[in-house]
């Protein structure tokens, strides 16, 4: 049985009886992990923020929740009843809702999705202090409306992805009438839930909309979201009962094994969190200019030491997308074995790059010094001294520089860097959202400045795409290549746990992805 | 006494000045801003977008303007906004102050009050077995870190009885109120009752051979009446001193209590806005917390009066 059967099957066991016997009442408790920036999804690009504010808002379509593959082909109607692509695929019409209303009393209106998308994709000046996924919308033309209930988006180019998009998490619909600092501070949605209070570094709460759309939903009373910034004090929490479930994907593997061993009868799932941790090489920095040097570079990463040394051997290995079988879009294990610095014999592909080296005047005795700048916490700290353990074995001698997050950014911004270790996420398991959004000649993600023209004109080509194999394969391609450059090289894919106790039912989380399922409409408490 | 007291509130006014001064400048030499953190946060990294942010909130006026902007409103009665939570810095903090008001007062307390007893009763059994297990217990107080403390009773506390005590904004019971309050109090007290023990120790056993105590002996007082009434009112003076540095000191326990037992008080709070360069909230926040040490001391100074007649200020 393949992996994405024995996880599905995995999602059936832990959410049966959903279907059935549902109790209305009670108070979802979860524990967070930090202070969120904002209310204000549209402005932020962290768990932190979307897990506790999706439930305030709808999207115009929505991934499926009972589908625990986010995929295009299990797309399912939200606020919009219906949509249909024109002839030549440039244009998407939505048919919305009848009869919905904002959580202050007002009508959701075409115009509504008009203006959040005319806001997210730069054409008009929403007054938002960050707009982080500009570039998810790059292929929309213009957004026009035709009545209260029908709106259309025109596109420059043919882009099925598009609707994957507006599925996500990130992709709420706001309100007009509400301005960008309400948003961040007091957000007005259609959800199912209404936002009650957000305490900074103190908690979160919502409360169920009565006037819900969705007659009978939700369940819920209301979602507690208490902020526990200490993991240990969180864990603790959660094992004594005082919070039903956990942020999602906060959890170490080791964590959830601590906690199924404290609590046996505790659900966790050990879900891919879409962050991976990659290699940066300032391209425009000598030596490192040199494709040589990088690619050396690259030969001497042990993937699977990174796996067991961080993740107890639980983290995937991949490219640039997520691999399967949690992810759609990522390379199959034989694919992956015939990209360079991808086979199992990593010895061979060490003294490949020990070769490149000595070509170029290193060897033992001459090792090239260098810095390896990373964000000062765990995550990237530790994944960092198993890059400089690894860079020892092509003749490179490098240092550790810590820095503050607050520099570490501004660094990127200035190229003040040789080399750093990264770890990053992105929202959705799409082709589009990943290559725009961090390989695109002179996105604000293209942290190493990686351009290549000709790749480019791929990105578009398999955005343009319907035949989802057919695109795959260029997906692969594309992965191949960009590996290959040692663009901004995948070193592992992180995986991260959510565990709740059994009362908390009709949870369905998502395989490939952490930001997506987080309506809590169908949840209930059985206590 | 009257000069005193107001030679003490002018040396106030000047040591708040100079806090002031040196929080402003210090936060502003530390690398980055709310605008990098801003970014870090979304991942982004365009400039232009960085320096709107920048110039909304004043942050590129030169640092004499944004000092006397800030300051100005302080007489003004006005901190300002979070730049965070875009919200009022007095509402932010107000709520939090009873908090942290509630845990350090319950943490001096069980500090002088365990503290104290047992300082006596050790120097009073010198080198008995008591006294011994008393050493042990002071020593432990004042070398186990409070996060390993915390951490280590809320474990127990999960194992042994299926509950933890954090901080819940509605305790279910008079129970769970008090455990919520006390249990992080005797955490972070713990290593100033410890520090207090061994001052009042040896401060007693010091006091306990002076001629003064053989005298009160001699005249046939009760043993307690000699300890408590003779030796103990001379050995707490010191104590007394401990106390008023010990204020300031909590507020480090502080930090690591409220973070272990999620407290949200205004140590937590401190720290997460030193992280994420929300100058108006820490400014306001350092400023609220050297008024509360200075006037600590000072209610400390005074107090010296009380217990020894002896002291008399401006004389």
């Amino acid at each position: 049985m393949s992996r994405l059967a024995i996880c599905l099957l995995m999602i059936w066991v832990m959410t049966a009886g959903s279907a059935h016997a549902q109790k209305q009442g009670g108070v979802l408790r979860v524990t967070h992990r930090d202070n969120p920036p904002s209310a204000s999804i549209h402005e932020e690009a962290t768990i932190s923020t979307d897990m506790p504010f999706m439930s305030v808002f709808n999207n115009l379509v929505v991934f499926d929740p009972d589908s625990a593959q986010n995929r295009l082909d299990r797309i399912v109607p939200d606020l919009a009843t219906s949509w249909k692509y024109s002839d030549d695929d440039r244009t998407l019409t939505f048919q919305l809702r009848d009869g919905v209303k904002w959580h202050d009393g007002k009508p959701f209106t075409s115009a509504d999705v008009k203006c959040t998308w005319d806001m997210v994709s730069g054409k008009v000046d929403g007054h938002m202090r960050k707009n982080p996924r500009k570039t998810w919308w790059f292929n929309i033309k213009e957004i026009t409306t035709n009545g209260p209930l029908e709106v259309a988006f025109h596109l420059t180019d043919p882009q099925p992805s598009l609707l994957v998009m507006l599925a996500g998490g990130f992709s709420p619909v706001y309100p007009c009438h509400v301005p960008a600092t309400q948003m961040r501070t007091h957000p007005i949605g259609t959800g199912p839930f209404r936002f009650v209070e957000f305490k900074q570094n103190e908690s979160i709460r919502l409360e169920r909309n009565p006037d819900y759309w969705k007659k009978g939903r939700p369940y819920l009373d209301g979602i507690e979201y208490t902020i526990i910034p200490n993991r240990s004090t969180a864990v603790l929490a959660l094992e004594a009962g005082k919070m039903d479930m956990n942020i999602t994907g906060e959890l170490t593997p080791e964590l959830v094994k601590d906690v199924q061993a404290q609590v046996p009868s505790m659900q966790c799932l050990l879900q891919p969190s879409n962050t991976q941790g990659n290699l940066l090489v300032n391209r425009e920095r000598p030596p490192f200019d040199n494709a040589d040097i990088r690619r050396a570079m690259v030969l001497s990463i042990d993937r699977k030491a990174f796996s067991d040394i961080l993740g107890q051997g639980t983290y995937n290995i991949g490219g640039a997308m997520l691999a399967p079988p949690e992810g759609q879009w990522g390379w199959t294990p034989e694919f992956m074995a015939t990209v360079p610095g991808y086979g199992a014999d990593v010895e061979k592909s060490r003294e490949k790059g020990r070769e490149i080296m000595r070509g170029l005047g290193y060897g033992p005795d001459k090792m090239l010094e260098l810095k390896v700048s990373t964000r000062n916490i765990p995550d990237y700290r530790d994944a960092s001294v198993i890059l400089i353990d690894h860079l020892k074995s092509v003749y490179i001698k490098a240092e550790l520089e810590p820095l503050d997050s607050a520099v570490w950014y501004a660094r990127l911004a200035r190229k003040d860097f040789s080399v750093g270790m990264n770890v990053q996420g992105t929202g959705i398991d799409d082709p589009d959202v990943q290559f725009f959004e961090n390989y695109l000649c002179g996105s604000e993600r293209n942290y190493t400045s990686y351009c290549n023209p000709e790749l480019e004109k791929l990105y578009h080509q398999q955005s343009q795409m319907k035949d989802m194999e057919a695109r795959k394969k260029l997906v692969w391609e594309i992965d191949r290549k960009l590996q290959e450059d040692g663009a901004r090289p995948v070193v592992y894919q992180q995986k991260g746990g959510t565990c709740w106790w059994p009362q908390v039912k009709g949870l369905k989380l998502a395989v490939n992805s952490i930001y997506n399922h987080w309506r809590f409409e169908d949840v209930w408490l059985d206590r | 006494m009257l000069s005193y007291l107001i030679r003490r509130l002018l040396l106030m006014v000047v040591t708040l000045f100079g806090v002031s001064i040196a929080i402003f400048l210090l936060l502003r030499i530390v690398p980055g801003n709310i605008a990098d953190i801003l970014f870090d946060s979304a991942g982004l990294i365009d400039p232009a977008e960085k320096q709107k942010i920048v110039a909304d909130l004043g942050l590129d006026k030169s640092w004499p303007i944004q000092y006397a902007q800030w300051i100005g409103g302080l007489f003004r009665g006005d901190l300002g906004f979070s730049y965070v939570s875009e919200k009022p810095v007095i509402d932010e903090i107000l709520p939090r102050i009873p908090i942290t008001a509630r845990l350090a007062g319950l943490a001096l307390l069980f500090a002088v009050c365990t503290g104290v007893p047992l300082g006596v009763i050790s120097a009073v059994r010198q080198n008995t077995w008591l006294d011994y297990v008393l050493r042990v217990v002071s020593l432990s107080g004042l070398s186990m870190p409070s996060f390993w403390l915390g951490l280590l009773i809320l474990m127990a506390f999960v194992h042994y009885f299926g509950t933890i005590p954090i901080y819940d904004r509605e305790p279910a019971s008079f129970w769970a109120w008090l455990q919520m309050l006390v249990i992080p109090a005797a955490a972070v007290g713990f290593r100033s009752s410890a520090l207090i023990m061994r001052l009042t120790r040896s401060s007693m056993l010091e006091v306990l051979r002076q001629d003064y105590v053989r005298t009160a002996r001699s005249k046939g007082l009760s043993e307690g009446a000699v300890t408590f009434n003779h030796a103990l009112r001379n050995a707490v003076l010191p104590v007394i001193t401990t106390i008023g540095v010990e204020t300031a000191f909590l507020m480090g326990g502080l930090i690591v209590t409220e973070t272990v037992f999620n407290i949200p008080g205004v140590a937590r709070f401190l720290v997460e806005a030193i992280r994420w360069r929300d100058y108006p909230m820490v400014q306001n926040l350092v400023m609220f917390i050297a008024l509360v040490v200075v006037t600590v001391n000072l209610i400390v100074d005074l107090a010296y009066m009380l217990v020894d007649p002896r002291i008399r200020y401006g004389q």
